[in-house]
């Protein structure tokens, strides 16, 4: 991105903390959601029901995500060609599973008579994972570049290859991180 | 007895061989920035042009919601009189008796008090007050060749740019703009058929706003960024400029509160679009029942405010920044209290997280959980008045230079006081029980945020008009402008504390109906005649903006107040990149003046021996 011949004196690079800082503005925006769900809740009228098993699915498709792209990246450092293309791929297969399972697994609430509409547990839950899915869509638009980059260029660890590489990692793993907040904030608080 | 400051003799020489090197000039630039009219005015990705931009459609705003504020005054000032001569311009909006009196349609009344709140809180006072000088200013006073993300920093701007658009047409659709006012609380906001301004109106207010905060989210995170990671060598936090602490936590505060309101928006789009029940329940419209249950309408009430009060330190602390600052420069002294004024700045942040539902003593909120609210409300007094305190000890026994700028800049703490106060009363959970939702709010956040900021923000484009345009904006008229100001400001606003404390309720479209409000006919009648004077005068601000601009006096030397920050260091006529050649370095804090007999030492100039010694003396 353009920052060319802006200095940064310090170790951090400033696209790197730039991201961090709108990590921390994403968390506010889940928070905010979560602890009006606590409010919510709190009112009384409020619908019991079981998560569907599909989220613990999902789950595992997305940390094993996550553990692939760290293993792409230290490929990638190391100049593993073969192993860090393989990676790459499989962290987009990984993160397109996820959503599509997230997606099958609104169908299933559906189907177990749990609407969007209606009482506002499960909307909390469709609007929560759903709004966390968009922002894997935004992390996967960075994969497909990533893996794009990949397989045209030549594999070198350049300091802005390094850097492309390093800001889609970030965001992934946060995807991830958010995604562990929530499955688990919806198992205990119930 | 010669100085113990050792000065350099020629600025420009001296930066040359004390200043960072980070190889700016070698890369060539050219083609990326300004080259040609588009990138140079329009997808400018230069902070002093975007700064600019940001500053033009803030004003552009400000006219608009300011005339709007006019139509209404008109309707509580004289209820009987006959407006048709605003039919051209307002078309069905203005209802003709049989007897040919025209009047301000109901609807519109709502319209237009929700659009005057809406613009003047996020358009004008956030975006064109720090949008404008965090862009002008971050760079230039932290020693920055641009902001870290120069695209970003752009598509701010034009994000900024799109929410106005979208804003701007929901003014001519045939169901009018949303009109449930600036807070936008559900069911008004959340069921389309509420009422006309609920429909499309309110479909093209939230996306507006959504749009908005992209662009303050973008913005911020840039400020952000920047502060903490591109301030030139020598430039720790503790020798920022107030200026600089201010911006920078406003952007955290936005970058922390926004994000709250669009998960409050979020849910209102569901409400609205999806037929859930997030802030709904048992509703009747004409007679029907709607088949929304179990939903809150606090919780919006929530999500909104926990953004909505650190929003009125969003507005504010950018023009207490520019208030420290211009007040320094004037007085000749420094700052008094500077770490005193950081910390208060960090306390009044964080302290504004955790007091939003004073706005809602009076929504059914527990009592009990309201004295929490009213405890940590009371304390943001504190440094609050840590700041006036600090403000007027700079002034006491200053070489004070009345000017423009100046006298703006203690206008703000007038005003700033006269509205603080009045907060304390609010802040008590059972006085709010009378003045809630009366014309005493009104009163207390148009002085305390409307007024003041905009006499921060007065301030701060009297002292950098010359920053931006070379030139000098015209003093006579500015002066004029300020007095004109201070007394039509107060003129509308003191009588609305009498009007709140009789009970008078806000958002009325007619008082004829009640004894204890009718009374207040004459009031109300000087009260909009003070809101056209007031207007009158800003007209004349703008004509002396534009011809300033290309008639102005001219800037002959860099740092025409003898000021001691950097961005006086950089050549009168702006250049992409600020300095032309290396960065200064930093070798003082922002508030040297007066000292050891100087009048200013500006920040690049390096502590000699000798003054080192006298520092050491000082001291003990
Ligand atoms: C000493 C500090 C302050 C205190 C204790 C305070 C207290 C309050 C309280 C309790 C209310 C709610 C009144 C009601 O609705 O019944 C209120 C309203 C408001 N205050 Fe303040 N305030 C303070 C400073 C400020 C500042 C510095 C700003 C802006 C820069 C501000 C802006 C507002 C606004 C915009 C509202 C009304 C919002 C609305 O209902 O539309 N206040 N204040
Ligand atoms: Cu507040």
């Amino acid at each position: 991105m353009s920052t060319t011949g802006l200095i940064s004196r310090n170790k951090i690079h400033p696209l790197r903390l730039a991201l961090f800082i709108s990590c921390g503005s994403i968390l506010m925006m889940f928070g905010a959601l979560t602890s009006a769900y606590i409010v919510r809740q709190s009112a009384g009228n409020w619908l019991e029901f079981d998560l569907p098993t599909l989220f613990y699915v999902s789950t595992g498709a997305l940390l094993l995500s996550s553990v692939s792209l760290q293993a792409c990246y230290s490929a990638f450092l190391k100049g593993h060609a073969t192993m860090y293309r393989g990676l790459l791929a499989l962290t987009l297969v990984l993160g397109l599973a996820f959503v599509i399972l997230q997606f099958q697994a609104w169908e299933a609430m559906f189907d177990a008579g749990l609407p969007l509409k209606g009482n506002p547990s499960p909307s909390f839950v469709y609007v929560l994972s759903g709004l966390h899915a968009a922002h894997v869509l935004g992390g996967l638009v960075s994969l497909v570049v990533a893996v794009i980059h990949g397989f045209r260029l030549p594999v070198l660890a350049t300091p802005r290859r390094k850097l492309r590489l390093q800001l889609t990692l970030t965001y992934w793993h946060f995807m991830d991180f958010l995604w562990i907040y929530l499955l688990l904030f919806f198992v205990l608080q119930r | 007895m010669s100085s113990v400051i050792t000065r350099p003799q020629n600025e420009q020489a001296f930066i040359e061989e004390d200043g960072y090197e980070d190889h700016f000039h070698d890369h060539h630039h050219g083609d990326k920035y300004q080259s040609n009219f588009v990138t140079t005015y329009i997808f400018s990705m230069d902070h002093k042009m975007i700064a600019k931009q940001f500053l033009i459609t803030g004003m552009f705003w400000a006219v608009i919601g300011a005339a709007m504020s006019l139509v209404f005054r008109l309707q509580l000032g004289f209820p009987a009189g006959d407006i048709s001569w605003l039919e051209p311009f307002l078309g069905k909006w203005i209802t003709i008796s049989s007897s040919g009196v025209g009047s301000l349609s109901t609807e519109f009344y709502y319209a237009m008090v929700t659009m005057h709140g809406t613009i003047l809180v996020f358009f004008v006072l956030t975006a064109g007050l720090s949008g404008t000088f965090s862009n002008l200013l971050i760079p230039l006073q932290v020693g920055a060749r641009d902001m870290a993300s120069p695209l970003l920093n752009m598509l701010s701007y034009w994000f900024f740019f799109l929410a106005g658009a979208v804003m701007f047409a929901s003014l001519f659709l045939s169901t009018g703009p949303f009109s449930g006012g600036w807070t936008a609380y559900p069911p008004l906001s959340a069921l389309p058929q509420a009422s006309t301004g609920s429909a499309a109106g309110m479909t093209l207010w939230l996306v507006s706003l959504t749009l908005f905060v992209v662009s303050v989210l973008l913005g911020g995170i840039n400020y952000v960024t920047t502060v903490l990671n591109l301030r030139t060598k020598g430039m720790s936090m503790w020798r920022l400029p107030l200026t600089i602490w201010a911006f920078f936590v406003t952007a955290i505060i936005g970058i922390l509160s926004f994000p709250v309101l669009v998960s409050g928006f979020l849910l209102l789009m569901f409400d609205r679009g999806m037929g859930t029940s997030f802030y709904l329940s048992e509703i009747f419209i004409g007679g029907q029942a709607l088949d929304h249950v179990g939903g809150s309408p606090l919780l919006y009430q929530h999500l909104f405010w926990f953004l909505g009060h650190p929003e009125v330190y969003i507005i504010v602390l950018p023009a207490m920044g520019i208030v420290s600052e211009v007040l320094a420069v004037n007085a000749r002294k420094p700052i008094f209290g500077y770490k005193a004024m950081v910390y208060s700045i960090l306390a009044i942040a964080f302290l504004s997280f955790i007091v939003w539902a004073h706005h809602m003593f009076m929504s059914g909120v527990n009592p009990f959980i309201s004295n929490f609210f009213v405890i940590f409300t009371l304390i943001i007094a504190v440094p609050s008045a840590v700041k006036v305190f600090n403000w007027i000890s700079t002034l006491y026994r200053g070489s004070i230079r009345f000017n423009s700028a100046s006298l703006f800049a203690i206008g703000f703490v007038s005003m700033f006081i006269s509205g603080g106060l009045t907060g304390i009363w609010l802040g008590n959970s059972s006085i709010d029980i009378q003045l809630h939702d009366t014309y005493f709010v009104v009163a207390h956040f148009h002085i305390v945020m409307g007024v003041a900021a905009f006499f921060g923000m007065y301030a701060g484009v009297y002292h950098w008009f010359p920053k931006m345009y070379g030139r000098f904006m015209n003093e006579t008229l500015g002066q004029i402008h300020f007095w004109g100001t201070i007394i039509s400001a107060y003129a509308i606003f003191w009588p609305m504390h009498y009007l709140g404390m009789a009970g008078v309720p806000r958002r009325y479209y007619s008082f004829a109906n009640f004894d204890f409000t009718s009374q207040f006919g004459a009031m109300n009648a000087f009260i909009t005649v003070a809101a056209f004077v007031a207007f009158s005068f800003q007209i004349l601000m703008i004509v002396n903006f534009f011809y300033s601009m290309y008639k102005g006096k001219k800037m002959t030397t860099r740092n025409p107040y003898n000021a001691t920050t950097l961005e006086w260091t950089t050549p009168i006529e702006g250049i992409h990149g600020n300095w032309p050649g290396k960065i200064p370095s930093v070798h003082r804090w922002a508030y040297d003046y007066g000292k050891f007999g100087e009048d200013a030492i500006s920040q690049y100039v390096p502590v000699s021996e000798a003054e080192a010694e006298a520092d050491k003396e000082l001291v003990h």
